[in-house]
């Protein structure tokens, strides 16, 4: 693109370059003009008997400055080149970028249409769309995900069944489409001891090992009087509409060690899900929601 | 005319004239860059680094992220498929120098503000293993051990008066007075990781996440 701040610069470009292949085409005629005469040198001498004559180019090698010279003129006739001439054809590195995309779009719409039409069920019993889901899949979500869905710390395992925001298809499409944002607070207020009788209280919900039972009953009175049953409810068991996890369970996004269920509720946690409709659009976003939607079903068939 | 010997014989003027060949090509070629809104003007969102995220710039400098990483997205689907919108010039007016790279051993971060969530961008940094198995990344477990205050940010005023020189000089928007007096303060107690973090959480969101 040649948006000059003035038209100087369109004339600086256009007459030097220009003027550059004037001049190759000047030297090209007066140097073909050297003839070679026995006898005659170029008239000096270096190193007491070093002398030079004035022989032509060999006839392959001046065609090949002649050739130059027509294709560069050729060039900036049909190309950009000369300051703000767009060229005859009309190219740009933009545009023939967005004749592949088109082209590619013309292509795969078909099929990506043939999906948005069916059900995430039924999509997820497609083979060739569960192919292609995977290869989206391991182009967008796997740095966090994992390449096998099975996720990371802090990065759900989408393999389990288990949920945050819900699993069935629309929900899984809502999740990936427009993101979601975590939104456990900090508690650090309520003070290490009964950070850590809650803790015990969390971590007995799904049996887990070493817990003190004196901690347990404490932690227990401090869960339902605080503002744990707003998000995790009364029974511990979560509510999927503002992702608060199922404590009861023994699936643990964070880890379930004391240590790491203490730092959660201390610091609380405020991971993200990026949001993807911008950028996938509906016919990606539809697949990876029939990938993931067969992954929590046992993995594509 | 000069005649052959008078140029072989005198270096000085062989010098100057190797030189003006040698140059020939850059008056034409880069010259009038300078002189075109499209490279030297920032497209609409892009604003000049704030003091936190250009701290966290010398940090990815400093570590050398570019040799791995490039910061430019082609105009080619298999690019933009992956990436986001190709990459355009006037992204890249306030860098100092720019950071497009030339090897992507990673992939390019040209667009990866936003892409992951600031937990990611820790947990990878601290050990890419953790999140992505197969990576080759080193871990940068480190920056999170010091403060930018006592590194890269030690003469952010004076960094933020450099660029805003560059700035006035293309007239384009830059630093207040008073961005310049709050850049120690906005930095505070942060660490080189989290500087880090903030720098590439912005990198690329002027276009969005759109293709």
């Amino acid at each position: 693109m040649s948006d000059f701040v003035n038209d100087f610069w369109n004339m600086y470009v256009i007459v030097i370059v220009l003027a550059s292949i004037l001049a190759c085409a000047v030297l090209l005629i007066v140097q073909g003009k050297a003839t070679f005469t026995p006898g005659k040198t170029m008239g000096h001498v270096w190193d007491e008997t070093l002398e030079e004559y004035n022989n032509p180019m060999p006839k392959w090698w001046s065609w090949l400055f002649v050739i130059t010279v027509v294709f560069s003129l050729g060039y900036l006739v049909l190309f950009p080149g000369l300051g703000k001439f767009p060229g005859m054809l009309k190219w740009s590195a933009v545009g023939q970028y967005e004749q592949e995309v088109q082209k590619m779009d013309a292509t795969v719409k078909p099929l990506f249409d043939k999906y948005l039409a069916m059900d995430i069920p039924a999509v997820a019993n497609d083979k060739l769309a569960m192919e292609m889901g995977k290869r989206l899949f391991l182009t967008y979500c796997m740095q966090c995900h994992g390449a096998d869905g099975r996720g990371a710390k802090g990065f759900p395992n989408l393999t389990d069944g288990d949920w945050l925001y819900g699993g069935t298809p629309e929900k899984i499409k809502e999740t990936i489409a427009g993101g979601r944002q975590g939104a456990m607070p900090s508690h650090e207020a309520l003070g290490a001891e009964t950070i850590k009788d809650l803790a015990n209280y969390v971590r007995s919900l799904s049996a887990q090992s070493n817990v003190d039972v004196a901690r347990v009953e404490r932690g227990k009175e401090a869960f339902l009087n605080g503002d744990c049953i707003a998000c995790h409810t009364p029974e511990a068991t979560g509510n999927q509409d503002v992702g608060a996890p199922n404590l009861t369970d023994k699936i643990w996004l964070y880890g379930s060690s004391e240590a790491t269920v203490v730092e959660t509720i201390t610091k609380g946690r405020q991971n993200k899900m990026p949001a993807w409709h911008e950028f996938l659009g509906d016919g990606k976003i539809h697949l990876l929601t029939a990938y993931v939607y067969s992954l929590s079903q046992g993995g594509s068939k | 005319m000069i005649k052959h010997e008078q140029i072989e014989k005198n270096v000085g003027l062989l010098f100057i004239l190797t030189l003006f060949v040698i140059l020939w090509g850059g008056l034409l070629e880069i010259v009038p860059l300078f002189f075109q809104k499209s490279t030297t003007e920032p497209i609409k969102g892009v604003e000049p680094y704030s003091a936190v995220r250009l701290a966290g710039r010398d940090v990815y400098i400093r570590e050398g992220c570019y040799n791995c990483h490039s910061q430019m997205i082609r105009p080619f689907r298999a690019e933009t498929e992956r990436y986001g919108h190709y990459s355009v010039a006037g992204e890249s007016v306030y860098d100092h120098p720019f950071q497009w790279g030339s090897k992507r051993t990673g992939p390019d971060l040209a667009r990866v503000g936003g892409r992951y969530s600031d937990e990611w961008q820790l947990a990878h940094l601290m050990n890419p293993r953790d999140v992505v198995p197969e990576s080759n990344m080193p871990a940068f477990a480190f920056l999170a051990n010091t403060k930018a205050k006592d590194t890269v940010a030690i003469d952010i005023e004076e960094k933020m008066k450099v660029l805003r020189g560059f700035a006035n000089a293309r007239k384009i928007p830059t630093y207040s007075d008073a961005d310049i007096k709050g850049a120690r303060a906005a930095i505070g107690d942060m660490t080189e990781m989290e500087v880090l973090i903030a720098y590439l959480q912005g990198l690329g969101t002027a276009l969005g996440t759109m293709k």
